[in-house]
């Protein structure tokens, strides 16, 4: 089944003093706040982060909900500001593949594919034998989970004690710990220029389409940070 | 159950579903990639840009409360942030713990 020691080392990765544990912490008590705030009860605001676990999303759900949007507008909505997990997974679930494991730990695990545990992952995959990969990745998806899940139950509770100016405080947390995250895995060229175009063209793109300027701006980025890496290789 | 709560119950499933298809696919997709195949390096670029797409979207064209900060105030923070991180040797707490404080108190005082 699942390696435990494997699993151990995964689950403990994000105790290290730099983990992203105060970051996803920080981000997912805003998230258990704003639910509380638009109606949602507690098993309401655990379940979406439970179920969705994707900040991104979760906020345009909330944000389309209060403007009473149909169900499938909320489907389409949400897909699209989470389609970045799909390039995510298929840049990740090549280097955790092993025909020793069964496919089950690859479908059931993915729902752990958040940016805090992709960069973890990308981070130390080299340190672990590959054909026990998924166990690391299940033990690092189980711990970052578990994180957000806890902190937005501290979030719905600690809500009325929070100043605006402190939710203001909270909601920088999150893009300046994994912009940093993303500056120190420059390694190569090609993941330099993604970076740095990304940057670039993501705001760009929202001038011209507010719906599409992650996908828009991000694609084009990667395929120019593509071909410049092919060039300098 | 009143209309309400079967409501919220119904987004919180279709907003799963709908996040669960891009990690699914993403899976079924990867099947048939090899590590150092050329898709895969096409693939590691536009994951790394769309995550800096959407970082960079979130910090200059906000959606919920970091809205209400200046967006001159945001931008301080985030420079001052990825200084301190390159002074202190790319270690991450620093950073972190200093831009809620920064723009917490920025926000008050400016």
């Amino acid at each position: 089944m699942i390696r435990s020691g494997f699993y151990l080392k995964g689950l403990l990765s994000v105790r290290s003093v730099d983990s992203p544990a105060i970051a996803l912490g920080c981000s997912f008590l805003a998230i258990g706040a704003l639910l509380k705030n638009i109606g949602f009860n507690f098993q309401q605001s655990v379940s979406s982060t439970f179920f969705t676990y994707a900040l991104p999303g979760q906020l345009v759900m909330a944000e389309s909900f209060l403007v009473g949007a149909s169900l499938v507008n909320i489907f389409i909505a949400v897909w699209l500001v989470n389609a970045r997990l799909f390039p995510m997974a298929v840049s990740m679930f090549p280097l955790l593949k092993s025909k020793k494991q069964p496919k089950w730990k690859y479908y059931i695990s993915c729902h752990f594919l958040a940016v805090s545990s992709w960069l973890i992952m990308k981070k130390d995959y080299r340190t672990i034998n590959e054909n026990y990969r998924i166990d690391f990745w299940m033990g690092i998806g189980t711990a970052t989970w578990s994180i957000a899940i806890f902190s937005t139950i501290l979030g719905y509770f600690v809500s009325d004690y929070l100043s605006k100016d402190m939710m203001i405080g909270l909601a920088i947390v999150n893009p300046v710990y994994f912009f940093c995250m993303l500056l120190g895995s420059m390694k190569n060229i090609a993941i330099g220029t993604s970076v740095i175009l990304g940057t670039i063209l993501g705001p760009v793109f929202y001038l011209i389409s507010p719906e599409w300027c992650i996908l828009y701006g991000g694609v084009t980025a990667g395929i120019i940070a593509f071909f410049v890496g092919e060039i300098n290789d | 159950m009143t209309d309400f709560s079967s409501n919220i119950i119904l987004v919180i499933a279709v907003t799963s579903i709908a996040t669960y298809l891009s990690r699914s696919l993403g899976v079924l997709f990867s099947e048939r990639i090899d590590e150092n195949s050329k898709i895969f390096r096409l693939f590691d670029c536009i994951a790394y840009s769309t995550l800096a797409a959407l970082i960079s979207k979130v910090v200059v064209f906000p959606a919920g409360d970091l809205g209400e900060a200046n967006n001159l105030i945001r931008l301080i923070v985030v420079f001052v942030c990825v200084g301190v991180f390159f002074i202190a040797k790319r270690n991450l707490v620093y950073p972190t713990v200093l831009s809620a404080i920064l723009l917490t108190t920025l926000i008050k005082f400016v």
